[in-house]
């Protein structure tokens, strides 16, 4: 059992009670009308450059991804650097695809992804569709920050049986709860400026310490072993693991901007420039990323897994102990209590803003639309905030009853289920050539192909397509997406055909979608 | 037929420019090209100082089609 750390937890303290604090006196900023929905959710489309790039930043580099990453390049080595080109890929998309949702979802007061393809396609089943996907996608990547906060506090010493060791998560719970409840986007906002800023801080100085300590990158380097230094050169009749290392980053850049949650902090951006800027200044994090993945090999050349005072860490954790494992071994204890305390943080912004877009999607796309079609503005934003609060519930008692690796397994089943959306959202945005029943029947083949194919490979990310005696290992969400949209484009003029010279719906004009 | 509604402005505000991110895409697509140890940089192989160096240069490209195409929207 390890010791209290009493320094790193008092700073934790501290920090977690600034933040706090933070959350709450965010109600009050660029003040509006917190019983409208796009007010409460959206923090009233009113934030600049700046915070969107703290808001966004915050978003999608999430705690776990600060510590998953790593622990993937410790256990697994150079394919986990799969993250970096996933994040270059990611900014062309939002720079070209994003503006132009911003500009009709801003015209036609849309809050969700749902909400434009209900306005796009005049299909109240297909937005069902990808509502429902949306939610379901989410929720378990909401426990996943939980998990992070688990790991911080037990790597603090924290710990306890039965309810007493479960405590700080609770309390973490609450506290993000209730200031969610009561500030709406605008909390997460503004903790993001405080958390990223830890977050910066702590990785260059990890990045710079650690070397000197363990005396030079030229040393950290020759301690990995050479078959997780770089990928495995593929074979003949194989793509092998290049195939994989492209589409795993191809994959999950298409999908990362169709969750709820990367869609409720774009739209809440004040401009569509506001947009363009940031996918210049976002890749501020992507670079990052790539420094804290290099961390993860790192921790192989301490050789701190065998040490004693650690392996209760590694036991409970797993490999997602390495990071902060690290921290604890060469570190003074102030240090720690940042660290920790920002990745911890780092939790509660993502955490807090998926629960929003949970809370959105249900609100607009499920009970507007199939329960009471003419909800007043406080019924609706009332309505909101409950279910923000019902989806953080849900994963606490998810996380705090189930064993983490199904948290982890949903997560990724829930990759294979949001890119399905793409044709409806993304290529939405562009055209309204697709038959709106074509996208539905898709995304059905899409969801069930990318379920089956991930269990038909125990539930690993990668499934190999055999074809003529060659093998072509890959991302199943890239593999299913294609499937989806070949579907689409094959219905599509079949689908007219039948509906023979039914009225298109479609409410957004082109003027819509620019400037 | 089909009203394809963003299609038209979708040709008007096309750029050559756009085909930056083409480059972006491809190079960072095709791990042969940088799956390897050689030259090292500070002792990080090239596979890791490449592709984070990789991040910075798209975030350039990225600001360089921003500017080229602000005017025409």
């Amino acid at each position: 059992m390890p010791q209290v750390n009493g320094i790193a937890l008092m700073v934790f303290v501290l920090l977690f009670g600034l933040i706090t604090w933070l959350g709450f006196a965010a109600a009050r900023w660029r003040r509006g009308d917190l019983d409208q929905l796009h007010e409460w959710g959206l923090g009233g489309r009113r934030f600049g450059t700046v915070v969107t790039w703290f808001l966004v930043g915050g978003d999608i580099y999430t705690a776990y991804t600060f510590i998953a990453v790593p622990a993937l390049a410790f256990g697994a080595g150079a394919v986990a650097f799969f993250a970096v080109p996933y994040t270059v890929l990611i900014y062309p998309l939002l720079f070209l695809v994003f503006p132009r949702l911003w500009n009709v979802c801003h015209k036609r007061g849309y809050i969700t992804a749902a909400d434009f393809v209900r306005g796009r396609f005049g299909n109240r089943w297909l937005a069902l569709a990808v509502t429902v996907t949306g939610i379901v996608a989410t929720l378990p990547y909401i426990a996943l920050q939980l998990v992070g906060i688990q790991v911080v506090v037990g790597a603090l010493g924290v710990t306890g049986t039965g309810i007493a060791g479960d405590l700080p998560l609770i309390i973490a719970f609450a506290v993000l709860a209730a200031f969610t409840y009561s500030s709406g986007l605008r909390a997460p906002a503004s903790i993001a400026i405080v958390k990223d800023s830890l977050i910066y801080v702590a990785t260059f100085a990890i990045i710079i310490v650690v070397p000197m300590k363990l005396g030079g990158f030229r040393e950290i380097f020759a301690a990995v072993p050479a078959q997780k230094l770089l990928l495995a050169v593929p074979g003949p009749h194989t793509t092998g693991a290049y195939g994989s290392y492209a589409t795993l980053a191809l994959g999950s850049a298409l999908a990362l901007f169709l969750y709820p949650h990367s869609m409720t902090a774009i739209l809440s951006a004040s401009s569509g420039g506001a947009i363009r800027r940031n996918a210049a200044i976002l890749p501020g994090y992507s670079f990052m990323l790539g420094l804290l993945a290099m961390v993860g090999l790192f921790v192989i050349a301490a050789g701190i897994a065998d040490m004693p005072a650690y392996a209760w860490g590694f036991k409970t954790f797993k490999n997602n102990f390495a990071v902060p494992a690290l921290i604890l071994h060469l570190f003074p204890s102030w240090f720690v209590g940042v660290a920790f305390a920002a990745i911890a943080i780092g939790a509660l912004v993502p955490a807090a803003i998926m629960s929003i877009a949970v809370a959105n999607l249900y609100t607009r796309n499920i009970h507007r639309e199939f329960i009471n079609r003419n909800p007043t503005n406080k019924q609706e934003s009332q309505m909101a905030k409950m279910v923000s609060l019902i989806a953080k519930l849900g994963a606490l008692i998810f996380i705090l009853f189930v064993p983490t690796k199904y948290a982890i397994q949903l997560q990724l089943l829930g990759g294979i289920w949001i890119i399905q959306t793409l044709p409806a959202v993304m290529l939405g945005a562009y055209t309204r050539w697709f038959n709106d029943w074509a996208l539905l029947a898709g995304w059905a083949v899409g969801t069930f192909a990318g379920t089956a194919m991930a269990y038909a490979s125990n539930l690993a990310a990668t499934y190999t397509i055999t074809f003529t005696g060659y093998s072509f290992p890959g991302y199943s969400a890239l593999y299913t997406v294609i499937l989806n949209l070949l579907v689409v484009i094959v219905l599509t003029p079949v689908c007219n055909a039948l509906g023979g010279q039914r009225t298109r719906l479609d409410e957004t004009v082109p003027a819509d979608y620019t400037a | 037929m089909p009203a394809e509604n963003g299609a038209p402005s979708k040709r008007r505000n096309w750029s050559w420019w756009y085909l930056l991110f083409v480059v972006q895409f491809l190079v960072i697509l095709w791990p042969p090209f940088y799956n390897k140890a050689e030259p090292a940089l500070l002792g990080i192989p090239f596979f890791y100082w490449f592709q984070i160096l990789w991040v910075l240069v798209s975030a350039v490209f990225t600001a360089v089609v921003y500017l080229m195409t602000r005017e025409s929207r």
